[in-house]
């Protein structure tokens, strides 16, 4: 369960340039579940998602992660809670080029120090879970569309996190990868994990496997469905 | 223990992966790095091997050397001064020597004409013979048997057969000189029978040095007496660390800007940042992140540290330091080539290191600190 | 598995300066098990003993730069051991450290 209480993040780049992108919000994410944020651009959605993923730290307010506050805690334990708890897809899948699918997918697990062997096996288990396995040694750059954002979400697995989170999942794809990556998720939510994702693809937000849906406008949440 | 080991290991096969994935970004970077390494090592290595060879070789000069001084300038010896010297007690053999410069316009270079002593047998030259050095040989072509003619400032001139060239081996100290008889010696410089460049002093015994020259200098106070000491003192302040740090830092400033300017062109791009920023929003901590653009540094660096050192050892000792000789020529034209023993000296190593490798990383380490440890989030827009 | 028999970077970069270690051992192994250079530099401290030589002959271009150690107490490098001189040697040779006989000190150091 992730607990956000009056949580702000106002970005200022100057004393009179002054951005509130997320205003006092209030959100519980339920476990196992797949939760979607929608709104226009620019309503703050993926600062939420930024926030709550702790690759950022609100300005004020409060996020907790199974009733453990987070969003006081040094980089250094805030690093640790992102890499046990969260894995990310993001947007435009931000693989690093030049490295293979194989290596884009293990580099997560790097810092914890897993023998190579096991790794490159569990990464190969992912890849061919997403029908990919022929795909592991070409580099990330030769990848198509969809290729690439069932590499990102190998790598999201890696670690096995309990939340996966994904950031405009449908934006960067053509339509038959739509229903492709509902099935993906449709598969991770079976498997236990909560699924948090951003997106105003109706495909998406209108789509059966949705357990929450909430609703952003200027930084604020206006309505929580489900 | 295990765990740690493999999340090294792993960063360091990423920053190997990483460099692969530049590589003429960072082959261009080992390149111009080693550059540096390789002109500041010889300067190093070339310093200290020549201070070491002329302390070695001139630990056999005389003992004590006496000048006549008339006005604060070098004046010549009279025979009643070496008759003073040989009566000091202590002193067991007086060598009045006759040797000076002379500009050669026909060479393009100044030569050290010399009367060799009579007690060097093997070195003897018969009235118009002469025996030269390496360098002399190499500026005029001669050879054993060839002419020789010099003309002094006077007009003068002196014809003389070579009987032999001095071994390229005491180049060092032998390549600027001319051997010839004492009478053409005399002549060729208009110089009066009687009168003497300076005198060499062989005293009974080395301990006696200081005391001998203090009790010659009573006796001759128009003298001034240099002893083997301050010969040798003056053959380390050749090339002492001092001289050679400018040197190397005057080359060294030259080619760091080179890098800096490279690195600047090329430094933290935006694509580096992003992933930086990556690899934060995947879970890796700033000091991974640190540790692994470190080992990327690190890699470059001692590659192109072990390169350097290997070229300059090369130069150095294998091809006599050829790069140095215009620089070091200065306005002589007669440089002497001449071999050098080589040796690996660890301080001198580790000196260089710390003159290359450290500033290296330092520079890489800031801005990837700063990239390193903003919030990733930036990655997700 | 194609991709599991692909060597990781570390042990490429320790195969790498292993290599790099073994062709410098090589080198300065080779000459200096080659030539000591001792027998050479007593031929040549019997040369300078013969001849009574006092300096090298490293920079020919002037009296106080070939021999430094018996140029006038009023030339170059004598005066001060910062003194800059005509010669681009200046900056190479610097004055003795202690003038013979005690009449002048230089403070270096």
């Amino acid at each position: 369960m992730i607990t956000l209480e009056a949580v702000t993040k106002t970005f200022a780049q100057g004393r009179h340039d002054r951005v509130d992108a997320v205003r006092s919000v209030d959100l519980d994410v339920a476990d196992g579940r797949v939760t979607v944020l929608r709104g226009p651009s620019g309503s703050g959605k993926t600062t939420l998602l930024t926030l709550i993923g702790c690759l950022a730290r609100p300005t004020s307010g409060r996020i907790r992660i199974d009733g453990e506050t987070v969003s006081g805690l040094p980089e250094r334990f805030l690093t640790e809670t992102r890499r046990r708890t969260f894995g990310f897809v993001f947007q435009k899948f931000n693989l690093i080029r030049g490295l293979s699918a194989l290596d884009n997918v293990v580099l997560p697990a790097f810092p914890l120090g897993v023998p190579s062997r096991t790794l490159s096996d569990r990464a190969m288990r992912l890849l061919d879970r997403f029908g990919l396995a022929d795909r592991a040694g070409l580099p990330a750059e030769h990848l198509s569309g969809g290729e690439a954002q069932r590499v990102a979400i190998a790598r999201a697995l890696i670690n096995d996190p309990a939340v996966i989170i994904a950031d405009e999942p449908t934006a960067s794809l053509d339509g038959d990868r739509v229903a492709q990556f509902l099935a993906i998720a449709e598969d991770l939510k079976r498997s236990g994990k909560t699924v948090l994702i951003t997106s105003h693809d109706p495909r998406i937000t209108e789509a059966s496997l949705v357990d929450a849906l909430v609703t952003m406008a200027d930084g604020r949440i206006v309505e929580v469905a489900g | 223990m295990r765990a740690a080991f493999e999340r090294r290991r792993h960063l360091l096969d990423f920053a190997v992966r990483s460099l692969a994935r530049r590589p003429t970004r960072n082959l261009g970077l080992i390149l111009v790095y080693g550059l540096v390494v390789f002109l500041v090592g010889s300067v190093m290595l070339w310093g200290s091997a020549v201070r070491r060879e002329a302390s070695a070789i001139l630990a056999g000069g005389p003992e004590i050397t006496a000048q006549a001084m008339v006005m604060g300038r070098h004046d010549l010896t009279v025979d009643a001064d070496v008759a003073l010297l040989k009566g000091l007690r202590g002193v067991r053999r007086v060598e009045p020597r006759l040797w000076g410069y002379l500009w050669d316009s026909a060479g393009a270079a100044n030569y050290t004409l010399m009367v060799p002593s009579t007690a060097a047998t093997d070195l003897a030259v018969a009235k118009g013979e002469a025996i030269v050095g390496e360098g002399v040989a190499r500026a005029r072509r001669l050879a054993p048997g060839k002419m020789l003619f010099l003309v002094s400032p006077s007009g003068r001139f002196l014809k003389t057969r070579v009987k032999a060239v001095l071994p390229a081996e005491s180049a060092l100290v032998s390549a600027d000189l001319v051997l010839v008889e004492e009478s053409d010696f005399r002549a060729f410089f208009e110089l009066p029978d009687g009168v003497w460049t300076d005198v060499a002093l062989t005293v009974a015994n080395p301990s006696e040095v200081g005391t001998i020259s203090g009790k010659a200098a009573l006796k001759l106070p128009h003298h001034r007496f240099v002893t083997r000491a301050d010969m040798s003192r003056s053959a380390e302040a050749l090339f002492s660390w001092r001289e050679g740090l400018t040197l190397a830092l005057l080359a060294g400033a030259l080619v760091a800007f080179a890098i800096l300017a490279f690195d600047r062109a090329s430094g933290l791009s935006a694509e580096e940042r992003r992933e930086i920023g990556i690899l934060k929003a995947i879970g890796w901590e700033t000091g991974d992140v640190i540790a692994s653009k470190l080992f990327e540094g690190a890699l470059i660096s001692l590659t192109a540290f072990l390169l350097g050192v290997l070229a300059a050892w090369v130069h150095v000792f294998l091809f006599s330091a050829g790069l140095f000789e215009p620089v070091l020529k200065g306005w002589a034209t007669l440089y002497p080539r001449f071999p050098l023993s080589p040796r690996i000296d660890a301080l001198e190593i580790a000196t260089l290191g710390m003159l290359t490798v450290v500033p290296f990383m330092a520079a890489i380490l800031v801005p990837v600190w700063r990239t390193a440890s903003a919030d990733p989030d930036a990655v997700m827009r | 598995m194609r991709l599991r028999s692909r060597r990781r970077g570390s042990t490429l970069v320790a195969v790498w300066f292993a290599l790099l270690f073994a062709g410098g051992a090589a080198v300065v192994g080779a000459t200096v098990i080659g030539d000591d250079g001792a027998a050479r530099r007593a031929r040549t401290a019997g040369l300078v003993e013969a001849l009574a030589l006092s300096d090298p002959a490293l920079f020919t271009e002037a009296r106080y730069t070939r021999n430094p150690s018996l140029a006038d107490l009023a030339s170059a490098f004598q005066d001060g051991p910062a003194s800059l001189d005509h010669f681009p040697t200046g900056s190479l040779v610097v004055a003795p450290r202690r003038f013979p006989g005690g009449r002048l000190e230089a403070s270096e150091n």
